[in-house]
């Protein structure tokens, strides 16, 4: 039986014990949305330099089975980010919400699961805000995840309050025994006047097939604002297809950065709908490849109301016969006057075999807005490089210096000194050079 | 200290240098001038090691080794120094960074230990106040949004704090104000001494006014046309370059 078969028997015997629900019909409809979209091909549009296809020719167990998993606080410890101390931690095992391994410190912060909260005081947020992402990722992946929603948790951030505490969620994958399919599903309500910090990261274990289809919707209020922090550095054999996608249903702040150095196939899409005036999103991205990795960045800024703000710059550092995609899009619907929206994506090929397909797009039916798109591809500076030399600096060394120089206007982007610390080594050990 | 021997060197297939023979000895101050496009700056871009510069023929003895040999960054270990025409700017790298692992590397190359954070910074506070620049220039990106002057202090600066044997200044004084030059004069002055040895490189006598040089040659068509003393820098600046290509021309001819 291939994944395929599997995954729709698993759908049917599913939904016959499902006792019904808010959720029924939402799964419902995005399985019959898989059904006939399958999984994107090369022909898919946004598909077109990352290929999943293959992906699916093994078995896996998922999220419904709630595949069994040793996982403890113990091996938990081994993947924390630094500051977890302070930290409000989420923590998934194999798509499930583990509540015995998680911390919530902040009295500002319930966790629910979206079942639970789709019953109680938060059911028309749930009702109003779960999916809204299908409209834009429309491809059968996407699908497949909301196909099996119920498993998935409701994150509310409260009136009013500072959470002083950032929110660390961890996706952790068990692969010490079979493959493993995790299908993690959040929704994030950010109140009107919170603020909040939202870090996610990913861990595998186990030599097994890992593969994490993931997605976060998160929903912000009038003036709130949120920092989200992305960071992928998980094991050489994983692949993960990971959709986090924003609302600004009220005047609010996004400030999100997306940092990618590891994984087998990594595809993150980051669509924000900016659904109100005056809303303003930062998004950074640095992306630093090696081996055979293929990390992939589709991103969306949809300026739906006038006088909204985006600001885009990603980064990427390709090495060996690593592959990276960029794909911005920026849509200015007919209201947006007052736009303004820029958006720059830059890459360094490190090697022969290293390559990047980057595309930005603009998309504008308003006629007063300010934009503007561009993307440049090349090597180190050999001016750069012989002025280091000429010090007596190594070529080695040199090279590294330059390599983390280029990479520091995203890094000076992650707010959290602890974690920009943390990528900060992570990035001079891929050098194998501790920067003065 | 260095001696170049009919180096002939060329670019993309351009012969630019044709025979330059030049003896530096410890102590010395040499000053090279000339026109545009004479081949000045290819010969600082040789000595330091530009790869995309060919040595076609010649040979240049530093300290007893082949130079031409060695890397860029051995050549420096060894002592040797170019003060860069157009400095390079790398955002993302600090000044301060980049020349503490300048220090260090130069240090490990003589199987020295690495200064430590006080060590360094005591150092830099010395040279600092030498060249009359500010701790915030070095903390921020190398040499970016940094003004020409600011860009030349920086090299020599560097210099300063490398202590190199010899010192290739490549028109550090072009694009500098009065006060600039004399700035960047006097740490030139406060570096020489008996041991080391500074080529500056210049298409003008100014500089000349306050780092006075032990001999002043003419480079010309990629050839040292003519060697002498100070004096020599003054008779170009009363009379141009056009008396010395003209001799140079009929020389020739004749």
């Amino acid at each position: 039986m291939n994944t395929i078969e599997n995954i729709t028997e698993r759908f049917q015997q599913l939904q016959s014990t499902n006792p019904g629900g808010l959720l029924k019909q939402l799964e419902q409809d995005a399985f019959n949305d898989f059904s006939k979209m399958g999984i994107p091909t090369a022909k898919h549009e946004e598909w077109k330099y990352t290929r999943i296809g293959s992906l699916f020719n093994q078995e896996y167990l998922f999220t419904p089975d709630r595949p069994k998993s040793s996982f403890s606080g113990k091996e938990l410890d081994a993947v924390r980010l630094p500051g977890y101390e302070q930290a409000n931690e989420l923590v998934f095992v194999n798509g499930m919400y583990s509540s015995s391994l998680s911390t919530i410190r902040s009295a500002e912060l319930v966790v629910l699961s979206l079942e639970h909260a789709s019953e109680n005081e938060y059911r028309d947020i749930v009702l109003t805000h779960l999916g809204n992402s299908s409209k834009y990722v429309k491809d059968g992946i996407h699908a497949l995840n909301t196909a099996f929603v119920h498993g998935g948790i409701f994150v509310h951030v409260k009136n009013s309050k500072v959470t002083e505490h950032p929110v660390y969620i961890y996706y952790i994958t068990d692969a010490r025994s079979v493959n493993i399919l995790s299908q993690p599903r959040n929704l994030v309500h950010i109140s009107e006047h919170a603020q909040v910090q939202l870090v996610e990261t990913y861990a595998t274990i186990g030599a097994a097939e890992s593969f994490t289809n993931q997605v976060m919707e998160i929903i912000v209020e009038k003036n709130a604002s949120v920092e989200y922090y992305k960071i992928q550095n998980d094991a050489d054999h994983t692949n993960q297809v990971s959709t986090t996608h924003f609302r600004q249903v009220g005047k609010s702040y996004i400030h999100a950065v997306t940092i990618s150095l590891n994984g087998r196939i990594v595809r993150n899409n980051l669509n924000i709908a900016m659904e109100a005036e005056r809303c303003e999103a930062h998004l950074y991205g640095l992306y630093f490849l090696n081996g055979y990795s293929h990390i992939d960045n589709h991103t969306v800024v949809d300026n739906i109301k006038p006088n909204c703000l985006s600001n885009e710059l990603y980064k990427g550092i390709i090495d060996d016969s690593a592959t990276a995609v960029f794909n911005g899009k920026i849509f200015v619907q007919p209201n947006a006057q007052k736009t303004n929206a820029y958006q720059s994506n830059k890459n360094i090929l490190l090697s022969d075999m290293a390559s990047v397909n980057t595309k930005p797009q603009l998309e504008i039916f308003a006629d007063d807005v300010k934009c503007s798109h561009g993307c440049t591809v090349g090597r180190l500076d050999e001016e750069g490089l012989f002025y280091l030399r000429s010090r007596g600096i190594n070529e080695k060394i040199a090279r590294s210096l330059l390599v983390h120089a280029f990479a520091v206007d995203i890094l000076e982007h992650i707010k959290p000194e602890v974690l920009r610390n943390y990528v900060d080594q992570l990035i001079s050990e891929r050098l194998e050079f501790d920067i003065a | 200290m260095l001696t170049i021997r009919n180096l002939h060197a060329s670019i993309e297939g351009e012969k630019i240098l044709k025979g330059i023979n030049l003896e530096i000895k410890p102590g010395e101050v040499h000053a090279i001038m000339g026109p545009n496009g004479s081949g000045k700056s290819t010969l600082a871009s040789v000595l330091a090691g530009r790869s995309d510069y060919k040595v076609t023929e010649g040979s240049v003895t530093y300290l007893g080794k082949n130079l031409l040999e060695l890397s860029p960054e051995k050549r420096a270990g060894e002592g040797l120094f170019l003060a860069f025409q157009y400095p390079v700017e790398i955002a993302g790298l600090t000044t301060t960074n980049f020349i503490k692992t300048a220090v260090n590397e130069i240090r490990k190359y003589h199987g020295k230990e690495p200064l430590d954070a006080v060590q360094f910074l005591r150092l830099m506070k010395e040279k600092m106040a030498l060249m009359n620049i500010d701790q915030s220039l070095l903390s921020r990106s190398l040499n970016e949004g940094f003004s020409g002057g600011e860009k030349k202090r920086n090299e020599i600066f560097q210099m300063a704090m490398l202590e190199p044997k010899l010192a290739i200044l490549d028109e550090t004084d072009s694009g500098l104000d009065i006060d600039a030059i004399r700035i960047v004069a006097n740490g030139v002055n406060k570096f020489r001494n008996k041991d080391n040895a500074v080529l500056l490189i210049t298409h003008y006598q100014r500089l000349l006014d306050y780092v006075i040089p032990d001999f002043v040659h003419v480079l010309y068509n990629g050839r040292i046309v003519r060697s002498g003393t100070k004096e020599l820098a003054l008779e170009l600046e009363e009379r141009g370059y056009d008396f010395i290509k003209n001799e140079v021309n009929e020389e020739q001819e004749a």
